[in-house]
């Protein structure tokens, strides 16, 4: 499904990933958990195709082609999804008519007809309740003076709507309190199945309690430290990042 | 002021007006002749503006007064019935008068002599039948120092249209007022002059278009008056929408009495270099304006708002919101004047300038003035400069709206507001069209 490999990305000449490296299958979930400053959110935004980071080396391979090739759009059509970290307002465009140009333009990637109002409204309803979302967010502009957790549902209720083979999701967790964290799961685990990978970018292991992973990778400096199964999760949890960090001094003593 | 260039600038247009006096309608009027003589007086003494007045500081009119125009006084029996089904807004159920650089056309136009307590016509024939009516209404809403093409305007009065709505008549059908200019060929020169009385309780739309029947260069200098009765309410449209050769210098002069109410639409679509003027006077207690105007750049268009309410009595509200789109080199004013007389007590006054620049030569000067001499007032204002969120242009392109997509729905959206305002579903559906249409060839400036 996705291959990530040796990848550079710069941000205003700041080296922020260096050579990292990443496999995921279909159906897989991943966590990619690091300290602040570790490059989780970089990763995320690269994948999705955001136009401030610079890829100076290596590659992305999603389903066979080049990732980085693809402007974002592209990239949405043909299953990627990023659920923000920080959902941006719009003021003037409203939820439901963003989404209809948003699955209308999918559809009509994977040439199939556009859905007609009654058709797209009944799929409106039905996955509104994935997320526990009332109805007048519909008409309501995209995240205007949404409070932090209606923000991060109204995330997933697009990756609901869209329905992506590849979704990222960015910090799904900060700013939840746990009954939002709780909905928000479990939507998020509504949406798992064998044909869609999921890859979880998140500073706290409190997510992985809820969106149980397959893998849990450590980010630190801009690469993959350590890569294990969801236990590896707990470990960090027990011994914080700074574990991680000693060991990765040690490894770059030993390399020098 | 340097009066030495401006009597060169006017003297064509003096003369012309001196040859013409004799055959304007109702020459022979004291009043008439005397009002006409004035305005000619004034132009001949102020010119046309330069640069070097404030009010003009950023708006230059070489590219008009280095040409000559003539203007247009009589019918030139154009009739291109063709023109006009291209030009009309489609599903609108209007009472429509069409104007051909200024002259009324009645082949064109629909049937109101029927109309109960509404008065719909050519200024020409009612100065013709009915001098005397106007005479105490036709130049009371101007401003007091006008200048020179407002001056022109009145030196030359003689067509345009003529609207009253009687007391308590409640008009649901607009009325539709479009004119057409370059009918009569290059450089003409069309001199609208209209007149709307809105009778107490009374209520009515009225809707200003003006279009270009070809890309001919052309001038349209027009003055538009209306005079509010108490409790009387006027929506009012003015869309600007001529070919990008053409200049429009236009004029909104407002009076309004006790808790009449007035909301007044802009909206300036196409046109070389347009320069709008509005000025609301409220003149007793409980008079309430609503001024929304957005304004399209692009080319190397230039479009110059100027506005001036004054609140001369107490428990008035203002609003006001102007909005701008801004693309390629074009530029624009925005001048937005709110006086708060000692006498206005409870004013309520709230006005915004919002400008979205969509490519780096676009400019916009803009000035907001607050003069307030009440001590016991509300009242705000704010301008923004900006251009679209690149954030946001993400967010829809990681959905998989395209990029020019994604810039279009983000730029109608900042002028949704506006056009919510617009409460003729088929002029805001047509004017959501326009400005969609006008976005097709929007840059990328990321």
């Amino acid at each position: 499904m996705l291959s990530v490999t040796n990848l550079d990305v710069a941000v205003n000449g700041d080296m922020i990933l260096n050579e990292l490296n990443l496999q995921v299958q279909a159906g897989e979930v991943h966590a990619i958990m690091g300290p602040n400053g570790s490059g989780k959110s970089t990763l995320a935004n690269v994948l999705a195709g955001h136009p401030g980071y610079e890829v100076t080396a290596g590659s992305v391979i999603y389903e066979g082609q080049d990732l980085l090739q693809m402007d974002p759009e592209e990239r949405a059509r043909q299953g990627v999804f990023l659920a923000f970290q920080y959902p941006v307002e719009i003021p003037g465009v409203s939820n439901v008519y963003m989404l209809k140009a948003a699955v209308n333009q999918i559809r009509k990637h994977r040439g199939e007809n556009e859905l007609d109002a009654v058709k797209f409204l009944k799929l409106v309803r039905e996955k509104m309740k994935l997320v526990d979302m009332k109805e007048e967010f519909l008409h309501r502009s995209v995240n205007e003076g949404f409070s932090g957790g209606e923000k991060k549902r109204n995330e997933i209720f697009q990756m609901a709507m869209l329905e992506p083979k590849l979704a990222i999701l960015d910090e799904t967790d900060s700013g939840l309190d746990i009954d939002a964290l709780k909905v928000v799961a479990q939507g998020v685990n509504e949406l798992r199945d064998a044909s869609r990978s999921i890859v979880m970018v998140t500073h706290y292991q409190r997510l992985l309690d809820y969106i149980v992973p397959d893998y849990v990778h450590v980010l630190a400096g801009g690469r993959v430290l350590k890569s294990g199964g969801k236990e590896l999760a707990l470990e960090l949890e027990e011994h914080g990042y700074g574990w991680i960090e000693d060991q990765t001094a040690e490894l770059l003593e030993t390399r020098a | 002021m340097n009066t030495v260039a401006s009597s060169t600038d006017v003297a064509d247009y003096i003369v012309a007006q001196q040859v013409a006096a004799d055959a304007l309608p109702a020459a022979g009027t004291p009043w008439l002749d005397a009002s006409r003589d004035k305005a000619k007086a004034i132009l001949a003494d102020v010119g046309l503006p330069t640069t070097r007045l404030e009010d003009w500081k950023y708006t230059n009119t070489r590219s008009i007064t280095r040409s000559r125009f003539d203007p247009v006084l009589r019918s030139e029996n154009w009739s291109d019935t063709a023109v006009i089904e291209q030009l009309k807004v489609p599903e609108l159920n209007s009472h429509r008068l069409v104007f051909a650089d200024g002259i009324f056309v009645s082949g064109l136009s629909s049937d109101t002599d029927l109309l109960r307590g509404v008065r719909v016509m050519s200024m020409a024939q009612l100065l013709q039948s009915e001098p005397e009516y106007l005479k105490s209404a036709l130049g009371s809403a101007l401003p007091e120092s006008p200048h020179g093409f407002t001056a022109m305007n009145s030196s030359f009065i003689s067509d345009g249209a003529f609207v009253e709505i009687g007391a308590e008549v409640m008009l649901d059908k607009p009325i539709e007022l479009l004119f057409v200019s370059a009918c009569s060929g290059k450089n003409r020169l069309g001199l609208p002059r209209n007149l709307v009385l809105c009778r107490s309780g009374s209520s009515a739309t009225v809707v200003e278009r003006y279009l270009s029947a070809t890309k001919s260069r052309s001038l349209t200098n027009v003055v538009t008056e209306v005079v509010l009765d108490g409790s009387a309410r006027l929506n009012h449209y003015r869309v600007v929408d001529e070919s990008a050769d053409s200049f429009h210098v236009g004029g909104l002069f407002a009076q309004q009495d006790q808790s009449s109410r007035l909301d007044a639409c802009s909206v300036v679509v196409g046109g070389g270099l347009v320069r709008n003027d509005v000025l609301v006077n409220l003149n007793a207690p409980g008079a309430a304006v609503d001024l929304t105007g957005l304004y399209l750049g692009r080319g190397r268009s230039h479009v110059d708002n100027h506005t001036h309410v004054v609140h001369h009595t107490p428990e008035g509200t203002s609003r006001e919101h102007y909005k701008g789109i801004l693309d390629d080199r074009s530029r624009a004013v925005f001048h937005g004047r709110i006086t708060v007389g000692s006498g206005a007590q409870q004013t309520d006054s709230e006005q915004s300038n919002q400008n979205l620049l969509l490519s780096r030569e676009a400019e916009v000067d803009t000035k907001p003035q607050l003069e307030i001499y009440a001590d016991d007032v509300k009242c705000a204002h704010g301008v923004t400069v900006g251009q679209l969120d690149e954030n946001a242009v993400f967010y829809l392109r990681a959905r998989g709206v395209g990029e020019d997509e994604a810039r279009k729905m983000l730029t109608l959206a900042f002028a949704a507001d506006v056009l919510a305002k617009i409460k003729l579903p088929a002029l805001k559906g047509y004017l959501e069209r326009c400005v969609s249409d006008l976005l097709l060839s929007v840059s990328h400036t990321s």
